[in-house]
């Protein structure tokens, strides 16, 4: 029954095609991870007060001093920061500077989660609004940004920074520099 | 310690299941000396089910406890949180939804390992087999990349809390009921690959697989009911179903095993359709499967879909395409061996089974299309969205034959029927049909050609399933048939209800200042006062209404404007007021700024008449309960049939024989 | 019908009609999401190439800040969405949807009505912190422009 015999590989054949159009789209770039257009542009000019009693705030000249640094964007409230707080200790340890911008915070909230988790930064600006944070091309929290001494934006790191990443950043924090 | 205990229980069971694949291939190939390995395999079916239990049974007391050492727990509960939305937190997120996933298949196969004794063993051996092929494929995609019980290197002060849209008791138990009817339907595909492995496509098949195809069927019923009604009532859009990605998800395996239940009857009572149920009975769970990986894939923009990477979903894709790949592959191998059923007319049970069948899978084809297309278009750099004015028309085309033969065909006979023995009740139906649609048209104007359609085979349709029972010992009728009128009779008040909510709907959006009055269709709201109140975790302004019906008493009304605070989160919950004849839908939004008129703070207030809605889901619960009866007359059947044999045997071994 | 066709044809004929169905359903399909289907665009498309004044479109980009205007009605707001190259006036009646604020992005469905204006049925807001429609990935660029700007002042 030949005419029959082909057609029962009908499904099959629509599946494959399901599966390779979903495929397509699965590897391209395209994720839910938004990656920042500023990449390589130099970050905004804003200024932000200080988010935490014993840390200073940001302002773009802090970012124009000759030496790399890397922007942390997070908040209290965010879980995956606290995953990564042991990371961002070890880069401080190994030389990193680490600035940094906390949004949609309370004082008492910041001031919890340094004492729970330490306090890597040597600046905190307090973004209430989210504004710095949209302005540098940052879509969630955590991310990482790589300055460099000119304040240009180098790399973008999306997501809470996992052990491997610790040397991945320091080594973009040393390309920054030439 | 619980968390620990949790994962252990999931590795065991895993292992278990790749024991149970084993074992049962390869008795299968052993065949008759198989004894001992066959003799494993239902225990060990067991077994994996109580393991996935007492694991996702830890999960809940994790989260029931608050332990905020779990990352999952930080990440979607809180402390103040009330303990049934503590409990539900486990299964509304992407993880221990998988868990619940992986629960559900052991679950159902340490079921039928240990009730189902109607098949020849081998095909109950290459079910069971290829249940634990395919629950190894989550297994691993729990243990390796979406792992439940992972922990945080050192625990969170407070959790992240649940998005306050899930606080909700209609969310918190929308997910288990659905989740038991979609993988549910797992069961249905392992017995059809394992029927395709051993040859054995018959009625005794088709009976065995019957009540457990129409278990999970009822459930996936009452959770897309659930589901409709949640929404409805907790997003304030007025709307019960948006064709958004993850309710399509939902709705394409219900298509595809409602039509698989049919067919899964005609194998039984006629055997034929042998191809086409092995067919549904592959593509129903794919559906479930492929419904899952686009919710979780973000491959899809919903605003219900969970935050995964891509990475999970490529895992998710390759499962789908070895399970389905493989399962689809068979059946080609084998549909040519599936010999010849029985013929039947073209005018008869079978023939309007088959057709509605069709008119299904195409249904389920435009709804699949529909969901995917935008994925198509963006591969070619074009951003589309598929709504509405899609989904309706086009999949009415293939919905309104369907209820019309559905009206017909409980009253056709097997194999023939000739015209004249239904040209009663046919006539009976067009006239009502004709009706409906003069009453309708005569009395409102401006009724789009859809909902008046759907007014009209509503009506036919519920009338026409109490057909069948004209003529007929009503005490003697098997439950099954009374199972039959009540889900027919559910679609047609279903339909009603739809039909009369499109057509019928008042709204009103006003800027109202407190002691306004608004008219919407037979009511006049009264805005008595907004004021601040408080909740656990939310405050919100509540706007205190009188509602009355026709000048009657007055009701009070108080729909809020709720903010949560742990995810910062503002929700709309709306107020319903429900009478026999459809409810009033009452929702505030904020307070008018910037008002030029400003003597007092003026508020949006936004209000429906929807008369009938509640039909909707009342059919809806009223198809499930046929199912529920259609369901318990079987298992009964069965149970009377099984007692009768044993006396028999019984009766044999008392006289020696 | 019936009793002179032979169980094979049977079988034959059910497959070709269900095929037939089948692909009719999926021609049809296809054809009214020709039609259907609802194209996004950002501003500068509409005021590079509008759709027809009665197609249902989706319009996405961010709310201008201090475009937002309540009518006296109460209900019906005026706003601008723009790109950072072209803006659009938008109309909606309806109450807004939770996490709309100026400087935010959105995505409008509506149509562009004659004059210009988009008049939009239904908003659809930010959904959660993480969470940023993909359709809206592209707006960063031309956001950040406009948030610069905006503090620059």
């Amino acid at each position: 029954m030949t005419r029959v015999k082909w057609t029962v590989w009908l499904p099959l054949a629509v599946f494959a095609g399901f599966v390779a159009l979903v495929a397509l789209q699965l590897f391209r770039p395209a994720g839910r991870e938004v990656e920042s257009a500023m990449i390589g542009k130099p970050v905004p000019a804003f200024t932000l007060p200080p988010a935490s009693a014993d840390r200073p705030g940001l302002s773009p000249a802090d970012l124009r001093d000759g030496k790399p640094k890397l922007l942390n964007v997070w908040a209290s409230w965010c879980i995956p920061c606290a995953a990564e707080a042991p990371q961002l200790a070890a880069l401080q340890r190994q030389g990193a500077d680490i600035v940094s911008v906390a949004v949609r915070d309370t004082p008492d909230d910041v001031a919890r989660f340094l004492a729970r988790y330490g306090n890597p930064y040597s600046r905190i600006g307090a973004d209430d609004l989210s504004q710095v944070q949209l302005g540098i091309g940052s879509s969630g929290v955590p991310e990482t940004f790589v300055i460099d001494g000119q304040g240009i934006i180098r790399y973008q790191h999306i997501g809470d920074i996992r052990e491997p990443d610790v040397a991945m950043l320091l080594g973009k924090l040393r390309e920054a520099a030439r | 310690m619980m968390a620990e205990f949790g994962l252990a229980a999931l590795w065991l069971a895993a292992a278990l299941a790749a024991l149970q694949l084993l074992a049962g291939s390869l008795s299968l190939k052993a065949g008759e000396e198989s004894g001992q390995l066959a003799a494993l395999v239902r225990p060990l079916a067991i077994v994996q089910g109580v393991l996935t239990g007492l694991s996702f049974a830890a999960l809940l007391v994790l989260f029931v406890n608050t332990d905020l050492s779990v990352k999952l727990v930080a990440m979607n509960s809180h402390s103040a949180k009330p303990f049934i939305y503590k409990l539900s937190g486990a299964w509304g997120n992407h993880e221990g939804s998988m868990l619940l996933w992986v629960t559900v298949m052991a679950g159902a196969g340490g079921l039928i390992a240990l009730f189902e004794r109607r098949l020849p063993e081998p095909t109950m051996l290459a079910t069971l087999a290829a249940q634990a092929f395919v629950g190894l494929g989550f297994y691993a995609f729990l243990l390796f990349s979406s792992n439940p019980f992972e922990r945080l290197p050192s625990p969170a002060p407070k959790g992240l809390g649940l998005n306050p849209l899930l606080q909700d008791i209609g969310l918190a138990f929308h997910p288990p009921t659905l989740y038991l009817g979609y993988v549910g339907l797992s069961i249905a595909f392992s017995f059809a690959v394992g029927a395709l492995l051993t040859r054995q496509v018959t009625p005794d098949f088709a009976r065995a697989m019957r009540p457990w195809v129409l278990g999970a069927w009822i459930f996936l019923t009452i959770g897309i009911t659930a589901g409709s009604y949640w929404a409805y009532y907790e997003l304030g859009w007025g709307g019960w179903w948006f064709w958004d990605p993850v309710e399509n998800a939902s709705l394409m395996p219900w298509l595809a095993a409602t039509a698989l239940l049919h067919s899964v009857s005609v194998l039984a009572a006629r055997d034929a359709l042998r191809t086409w149920t092995i067919m549904l009975g592959v593509a129903a769970f794919s559906m479930s499967m492929v419904g899952t990986f686009l919710v979780r894939s973000g491959i899809l923009t919903s605003v219900h879909a969970f935050a995964v990477d891509p990475e999970r979903g490529s895992f998710i894709l390759v499962l789908l395409a070895i399970y389905i790949g493989g399962a689809l592959t068979l059946f080609a191998l084998r549909a040519g061996t599936i010999a010849e059923g029985e013929r039947f007319a073209v005018l008869s049970r079978e023939g309007a089974l088959v057709f509605n069948n069709v008119m299904l899978t195409a249904i389920l084809a435009i709804v699949l299309v529909g969901t995917l297309y935008p994925l198509v278009t963006e591969a070619m750099g074009v951003k589309v969205s598929v709504g509405p004015p899609y989904f309706n028309p086009v999949g009415a085309i293939f919905a309104l034959p369907m209820l019309a033969v559905m009206a017909i065909g409980p009253l056709l006979r097997w194999r023939r029927e000739s015209f004249a023995a239904i040209r009663l009740p046919v006539l009976v139906l067009g006239l009502v049909t004709v009706a409906v649609l003069a009453i309708v048209m005569a009395s409102s104007s401006g009724i789009g050609l859809l909902p008046l359609a759907g007014l009209a085979l509503g009506v036919s349709v519920a009338v026409a399933s109490v057909l069948p029972l004209r003529g007929r010992k009503l005490r003697r009728m098997p439950l099954s048939v009374w199972g039959m009128v009540l889900a027919h009779m559910g679609i047609g008040v279903a339909i009603c209800g739809m039909a009369s909510e499109s057509a019928f709907s008042v709204e009103r959006l006003v800027a109202a200042k407190a002691g306004d009055t608004v008219e919407v269709g037979p009511w006049q709201v009264r805005l008595v006062a907004v004021e601040p109140v408080a909740g656990p975790n939310w405050t919100a302004l509540e706007g205190r209404m009188q509602a009355r019906y026709d000048d009657g008493e007055p009701i009070e009304l108080a729909p809020q404007a709720r903010a949560f605070w742990t995810p910062p989160q503002q929700t709309s919950e709306a107020a319903l007021l429900t009478r026999w004849n459809g409810q009033l839908y009452a929702v505030i939004g904020e307070q008018v700024h910037g008002d030029a008129s400003a003597d007092a703070p003026r508020w949006q207030l936004r209000l429906w008449w929807k008369p009938f809605v509640t039909l909707i889901w009342y059919g809806g619960l009223l198809i499930a309960l046929g199912g529920a009866l259609a369901l318990v007359g079987r298992v009964l059947t069965e149970l009377r049939r099984h007692a009768a044999l044993r006396r028999i045997a019984e009766r044999r071994q008392e006289q020696g024989r | 019908m019936s009793g002179a066709i032979k169980p094979k044809h049977q079988r034959l004929v059910l497959a070709l009609l269900a095929i037939a169905a089948l692909i009719g359903a999926g021609l049809l399909a296809a054809w009214a999401l020709r039609s259907q289907a609802s194209y996004f665009y950002v501003p500068s498309d509409i005021a590079a190439a509008p759709p027809a004044p009665d197609q249902a479109v989706r319009l996405g980009g961010m709310v201008q800040a201090g475009s937002l205007k309540t009518l006296p009605d109460g209900v019906t707001v005026r706003f601008m969405v723009g790109d950072g190259k072209a803006n659009v006036p938008v109309r909606y009646s309806g109450i807004l949807p939770d996490l709309f604020v100026e400087g935010s992005g959105v995505v409008a469905e509506g149509r562009l009505a004659a004059d210009g204006t988009f008049v939009a049925d239904n908003l659809l807001a930010k959904h959660d912190e993480n969470y940023v429609p993909r359709e809206l990935k592209d707006m960063t660029d031309a956001q950040a422009r406009a948030t610069v700007a905006e503090t620059g002042k």
